[in-house]
């Protein structure tokens, strides 16, 4: 199977009056056709602003893609002309947002808006879009997608916003869908519904779905492979099973040991001692060493890569690399991989 | 925030949206125009204003006496059933001057605003969303002209391309688009971060598409309070240029001339001042009422309906 996205060595940087800060530091990943690739890290790690580089939608200045490649289907997204980059934006690779309330214009009609990226980039009459647009409605789940079409934002409640954002990402039917946080602004159980709707319409379209998620429980249920990033850098990657069950990274680890569990009540909940490190200043080593129980002098001083410690898994923990430590899996609780 | 989204939606369920053509079309302002029908007063004043346009522009056309038509034996006469509002000094008839006067101040308080509107959205659309040096070089320039002193660069003009009625629009316009940019400047800088924009963006619009379908949609109610705030501030510039001599020439009238003129002789002719001032008020509320309406009707949100 051909990749259908390959990242190299992507830097990217915010330069800032009080410095610049290297909010995305040499991250390299690809991702499969009709795979399902989850990033996790806590607010600040990079994930967001990774995807936001490959589509060149980091605000700039001050944000500056550095150095890097991204291929997507043999074009170079860091480097390839405007017109090129927009023609793939919202026709192969679509985006979805975090927060449903603030990323449909309130005064466009839905319908309008869902069939937007059809009207911009499929030669199709409006008609045809509109119908196309109710059709895409349907899809994912609005009754009465007939008249809804013609409704303005604010009457929607936030799931059927987020419905609308999926229905106008995928009306395209692209290759690959950027979900930022796509669930984090709603409800438990309507974040549950369009975690079904997303998977659902990917099952039927074969598209290849990059989630980024502060929610470790719902990559796992989620999720093909995973990627963990911390303070910019990847610093482990695996599948999702490897990722949980054979965590090859004290950070990975420590993330999970902080899931509330259930069964586990009256317990103090774990926490990651200290905080990440400051972004503007160049960090030696590896960057969670200093919250990290495992860590000696040496992960402080020598330059770590992200290496592959057992067969498609990769680890940026130089102890782990050199053998020295071994992880268990956190005691995983109960509503993780409840999808599966 | 639950119990007004529980009643909006509730409103959305109950209304019938539209008709099956209102699919097509920049629906916004279809939508706009169907609420703005349903505002009592902005109808009403949009009636009066496409009376006082017509009997201003047509209107004349019917009369036997013209502006300028003198009677100096019959003098200053309050309204009779000959003159209907009465006459002014020189026994010229006060309705067919106010009629007359109204094609002088529409038009000036129109075009100058339209003009004002135009480069003014335009220049402060770009240079918000452009943003960075171009920005700041955009509202330098637009600091420049602000500083300017408006009756010496209307001199300037008159100066150099001689007394014409367009370059009353030219100046009036010039002045008056400052600070339209100014306002769409900040309400697309406050929009640029956005994130339906953003979305916007990463759907792959173009960088005009974005502005002009998703940034000044989004700020048209300023924009427009703003432009109908204007209309009347060009009227009164026109009258002022018209006192200083360098706006309409006599015999010829305009609304702000002839409340000069009637402001002057008050406490003899009061008739004078009263009747093209309750005129230039009407036409004013008017266009208030009609450009609150508009504001309220391009606001899906606001629809009560």
């Amino acid at each position: 199977m051909a990749t259908l996205l390959r990242v190299e060595h992507l830097r990217t940087s915010f330069h800032t009056r009080a410095g610049t800060v290297r909010a995305v530091d040499d991250v390299s990943f690809s991702l499969n056709p009709g795979e399902t690739l989850g990033i996790v890290g806590e607010s600040g790690s990079g994930k967001s602003v990774a995807c936001l580089s490959l589509l060149r939608l980091i605000p700039s200045p001050p944000g500056r893609i550095e150095t890097g490649r991204a291929d997507f289907g043999g074009i170079d997204l860091l480097h390839c002309e405007d017109r090129q980059l927009r023609a793939i934006r919202g026709d192969r690779i679509a985006m979805i947002f975090q927060d449903p309330m603030t990323s449909l214009n309130p005064y466009m009609r839905v319908g309008d808006q869902v069939i937007e990226p059809l009207v911009i980039h499929a030669k199709i009459s409006r008609e045809q879009a509109w119908h196309r647009g109710i059709e895409a409605l349907r899809e994912v789940g609005m009754p009465d997608a007939e008249k809804r079409m013609r409704s303005y934002p604010h009457e929607f409640s936030g799931g059927m916003r987020q419905r609308v954002m999926i229905a106008a990402a995928l009306i395209t039917k692209p290759a690959l869908l950027v979900a930022d946080e796509p669930t984090t602004a709603l409800d438990v159980t309507v974040q549950a519904q369009i975690l079904e709707l997303i998977r659902k319409m990917q099952r039927e379209l074969g598209t290849a779905v990059i989630f980024i998620t502060h929610d470790i429980g719902i990559v796992s249920g989620f999720c093909d492979r995973v990627l963990v990033m911390y303070a910019g850098r990847i610093v482990e990657s695996g599948s999702t099973a490897q990722i949980f069950y054979k965590p090859k990274h004290p950070y990975n680890q420590a993330l999970q040991k902080s899931i509330p569990a259930l069964h586990e009540k009256g317990e103090k909940l774990y926490t990651i001692p200290g905080a990440p490190p400051d972004l503007s200043k160049p960090i030696p080593g590896c960057a969670f060493a200093p919250r990290c129980e495992f860590a000696q002098e040496k992960c402080t001083t020598s330059t770590i890569a992200l290496k592959d410690v057992t067969p498609d898994h990769f680890s940026a923990c130089l102890r782990i690399q050199l053998r020295e430590i071994d992880l268990t899996p956190a005691h995983l609780p109960n509503r993780l991989f409840a999808g599966e | 925030m639950d119990g007004s989204e529980a009643e909006i939606r509730m409103n959305a369920v109950g209304e019938t949206t539209g008709t099956e053509e209102a699919e097509r079309g920049t629906s916004l302002w279809r939508d706009a125009w169907q609420r703005l029908g349903k505002n009592k007063m902005a109808v009403i004043s949009t009636v009066i204003l496409i009376l006082i346009v017509l009997a201003s522009f047509i209107g004349p056309f019917f009369l036997k006496l013209s502006y300028e038509t003198q009677n100096l034996q019959l003098g200053a006469v309050p309204p009779d059933v000959r003159h209907w509002l009465g006459t002014d000094t020189l026994g010229r008839d006060l309705f067919v001057r106010i009629l007359y006067g109204g094609r002088v101040s529409m038009s000036v308080g129109f075009c100058a605003t339209a003009v004002a509107l135009t480069i003014g959205v335009f220049y402060g659309a770009i240079s918000g969303f452009l943003g960075g040096k171009i920005d700041m070089l955009m509202m330098r320039v637009v600091d420049i002209i602000f500083a300017l002193p408006f009756t010496v660069f209307v001199i300037l003009l008159m100066v150099f391309f001689g007394r014409k009625f367009v370059l009353l629009f030219a100046a009036i316009g010039a002045v008056q688009w400052l600070t339209m940019a100014r306002i769409v400047r900040g309400q697309v800088l406050s929009l640029r971060h956005q994130e339906f924009i953003e979305a916007a963006e990463a759907l792959g619009l173009s960088k005009p598409r974005i502005i002009f379908r998703h940034m000044i949609p989004n700020a048209l109610g300023p924009i427009i309070v703003y432009a109908t705030l204007t209309v009347p501030a060009v009227m009164l510039l026109e009258a002022f240029l018209s006192f200083l001599g360098l706006g309409v020439q006599p015999p010829m009238s305009s609304w702000g001339v002839l409340i000069k003129e009637g402001a002057e002789v008050m406490e003899e002719f009061p008739w004078l001042l009263i009747f093209p001032g309750l005129v230039l008020a009407i036409t004013l509320f008017s266009l208030n009422f009609l450009g609150d309406g508009l504001r309220d009707a391009l606001d899906p949100r606001a629809a009560k309906d």
